[in-house]
């Protein structure tokens, strides 16, 4: 193959397209919610008295099914997961606290500043909003359930047992912040172990609490940086994951993970066709004189 | 049978009757019918007879009903061997259509159609996964559109493959465009092949890689052996072992299986074109074992090694990658087509021993073993039918359209 100009054109052509394809592909990544005005919830485990009021508190909000055993301590006997119609569980740590007090935990979508889930949502259903939580559109979602895939802290529950299923997770009471109130929870709790605000007044607030009782605190705040920091920090005397919270979280956010091989793919749509075409050319070139060649033979190379 | 197709272009023929004649193989609508009646088909039959009521259950129950997947485990056979196996096993199209066009290989045509084909199906079945597999299929083809979460790597690997299942349609159509005698459009298709071809290797190698993406963002859940940075290379890289070995299976079985399609006039050296092919997968298979070890360099885990992962690991690298790399390199020695063959077997189940690894085994490795993922007999009667429907669509094209020989009307003219 010459290159003429219908040639060029085809070149041009399929070097164009995949251009077009890269830059719709190569678009940013979610935004994520500002770091620091966000709202956040901060958990201080060493004042929860493991009441469950928070759980009740959820089912009602969230026109949920009751908590299970309401009321029994029996209940924290195996280790417990949020479920599709439980959005928050209460776990007892396996271990005392250095006073030789149980110690509790609630677990609920962490609502992440950078999450997985709505970066890797192929269909947008998950978004962070600015606010703080981690929303879910219903309506747009195809259930593909890679967010329960990425999910670091396994959060989002599937609806198995229904014809048309959806995801459901904890929303931080999205629509009641909307209105200017607390998460059903954070009002529900009696004990003052769940304080709702600012996540970066939060984060001063759980220093200060470390700084002003060094020996009492693990000197350390869970969801801080995990999965390059969380909406619910927590504050513990005890291993966190003896809270039941997931333990081997990176202290990045997911959606970096995937950034290096998502940001080749414009490259390879861009570099790949005119590559090929340029290899095409040559082996199509070779062919032809091979084929000269043979017709006139003895005549070897121009 | 050849006759069959030239009458439709020589001669017009009323319109009812061209159609029976081309879908009965030019038999009588009863002589076809009596046809059928044979006892792998009664398997086909017993199949679809489990199969298709499975599959209506599972949308009238929910999926819950027919399969385990569970909280824990989102992901079962129906992603796991459905679709990322299924995808990488139909990467002998690209791999021989860049063969043929892009290296200029030409004594590889022959094998080129049946690749395609596979392909097509391969990705056809893969997509049709989909419908078992999605909690809310039906909402697929509009939402990805609407509010494309352009972020996901999996909306990557959708729009690719969804662009590349077009691509191959449109490479296997003048083969359609042959048996239907449309001599026009047939020439037209022909000079769009270069640019088809070149669209569909840019397309597969993106999406072939974004397959391994997937499992980027999941580093706490995949076993560090299997978990890389590089996930997306190494997915790229099998995808093209798999495309090899699979067109040295799929060219052995379809010249048994389909003797008769054969062109007794361009008899095909298949010994040879395979040998040729056992030396690339030679190749590919030594550089993916090395690439895999660098991904070990690169975590640094040597000690995992000596675990029970350890020792599933060190088999699918040391015995499906760099044995039939070795086995390759061997057959092409003693020039034994055997040996070429078993290889290629190999190097296949590698593939799908990698993809099983990284989708199902060595993903949620940590969680209690009762929370540990089988697949339920639903799972796997679903996965067996969307199989069975490939294989018969395979069977009803090579039977009609020239795939496996060329159209006497254009022999040599691509």
């Amino acid at each position: 193959m010459t290159l003429n100009r219908r040639n060029l054109f085809r070149i041009a052509g399929a070097a164009g397209a995949a251009t077009v394809a890269g830059r719709a592909l190569s678009s940013a990544m979610t935004p994520g919610a500002p770091k620091t005005t966000a709202n956040a919830v901060l958990v201080d485990t060493t004042r929860c008295v493991g009441c469950r009021a928070c759980e009740a508190a959820c089912s009602e909000a969230n026109q949920l099914a009751e908590p299970e055993k309401p009321g029994d301590a029996a209940v924290f006997a195996s280790r417990r997961r949020t479920g599709p119609t439980s959005f928050t569980v209460v776990n007892k740590s396996t271990e005392k606290s250095p006073n030789g007090e149980d110690r509790y935990a609630k677990m609920q979508c962490m609502h992440c500043v950078s999450p997985a889930c709505a970066s890797g949502c192929v269909v947008g259903a998950l978004e962070k909003t600015p606010a703080g939580p981690v929303v879910y559109h219903a309506g747009q979602c195809i259930g593909c359930r890679y967010c329960m895939i990425a999910c670091p802290f396994s959060v989002p529950k599937y609806e198995y047992a229904k014809a048309a299923p959806l995801v459901k997770k904890c929303t931080f009471c999205a629509e009641r912040q909307g209105q200017g109130l607390p998460p059903a929870c954070t009002e529900a709790c009696p004990s003052g172990a769940l304080l709702f605000g600012k996540r970066a007044d939060l984060l001063e607030e759980a220093r200060t609490r470390i700084y002003q009782n060094p020996t009492r605190y693990t000197h350390e705040i869970y969801g801080e940086d995990e999965a390059g920091g969380t909406s619910w920090l927590y504050l513990s005397d005890v291993p966190f994951t003896s809270l039941a919270l997931p333990g081997e979280i990176e202290k990045r956010s997911y959606p970096e993970l995937a950034e290096g091989a998502l940001s080749a793919v414009p490259l390879v749509a861009t570099l790949w066709p005119p590559l090929l075409m340029g290899l095409y050319t040559f082996s199509k070139r070779r062919h032809d004189v091979a084929e000269e060649g043979n017709g006139r033979k003895g005549d070897g190379h121009e | 049978m050849s006759n069959v197709m030239s009458d439709g272009l020589n001669r017009p023929v009323p319109f009812p009757a061209f159609v029976l004649d081309k879908i009965c193989l030019g038999m009588p609508a009863k002589t076809y019918a009596k046809s059928l009646l044979t006892k792998t088909n009664a398997i086909y039959a017993a199949i679809l007879a489990i199969g298709l009521p499975t599959l209506a259950y599972r949308y009238w129950k929910g999926m819950g009903a027919v399969s385990n997947l569970s909280q824990t485990n989102p992901w079962g056979i129906w992603v796991g061997i459905n679709i990322i196996c299924g995808i990488a096993l139909a990467a002998g199209g690209y791999t021989v259509a860049a063969t043929v066009y892009v290296f200029g290989l030409e004594q590889y045509r022959p094998i080129l159609r049946p690749a395609i084909l596979t392909g097509f199906l391969g990705y056809v079945c893969a997509i049709s996964g989909l419908i078992v597999e999605l909690g809310q299929p039906w909402r697929l083809p509009y939402q990805l559109f609407l509010t494309p979460g352009t972020t996901a790597v999996m909306f990557e690997v959708g729009m690719c493959a969804f662009a590349y299942l077009i691509v191959l349609g449109l490479e296997m159509l003048p083969a359609g465009l042959e048996w239907l005698g449309l001599a026009r459009a047939r020439r037209i298709m022909g000079t769009l092949t270069i640019g088809i071809v070149v669209l569909g290797i840019t397309l597969s190698t993106l999406h072939q890689a974004s397959l391994g993406a997937f499992f980027l963002m999941v580093p706490g859940k995949l076993h560090p052996l299997w978990y890389s940075p590089y996930l997306h290379v190494f997915f790229f890289i099998s995808s093209i072992s798999a495309g090899i070995g699979m067109i040295i299976f799929e060219s052995t079985v379809s010249r048994r299986a389909f003797r008769d399609e054969l062109d007794p006039e361009a008899p095909v050296d298949l010994d040879a074109l395979q040998l040729g092919l056992a030396k690339g997968g030679a190749v590919v298979l030594f550089a993916t074992f090395f690439i895999r070890l660098q991904g070990l360099v690169v975590s640094g885990r040597w000690d995992l090694l000596f675990t029970g992962w350890g020792a599933w690991f060190a088999l699918e690298l040391v015995g499906f990658i760099l044995l039939p790399s070795l086995l390759f390199a061997f057959a092409v020695r003693t020039q034994s087509v055997t040996l070429t063959r078993a290889a290629a077997v190999m190097a296949v189940l590698g593939v799908v021993l990698n993809r099983i690894n990284v989708s199902l085994i060595a993903y949620n490795w940590n969680v209690p073993a009762s929370d540990r993922y089988v697949p339920s007999m639903g799972e796997i009667v679903l996965t067996i039918l969307l199989l069975t429907c490939g294989v018969l669509a395979f069977r009803w094209i090579v039977n009609r359209m020239p795939v496996l020989r060329e159209h006497p009307d254009w022999r040599g003219s691509h």
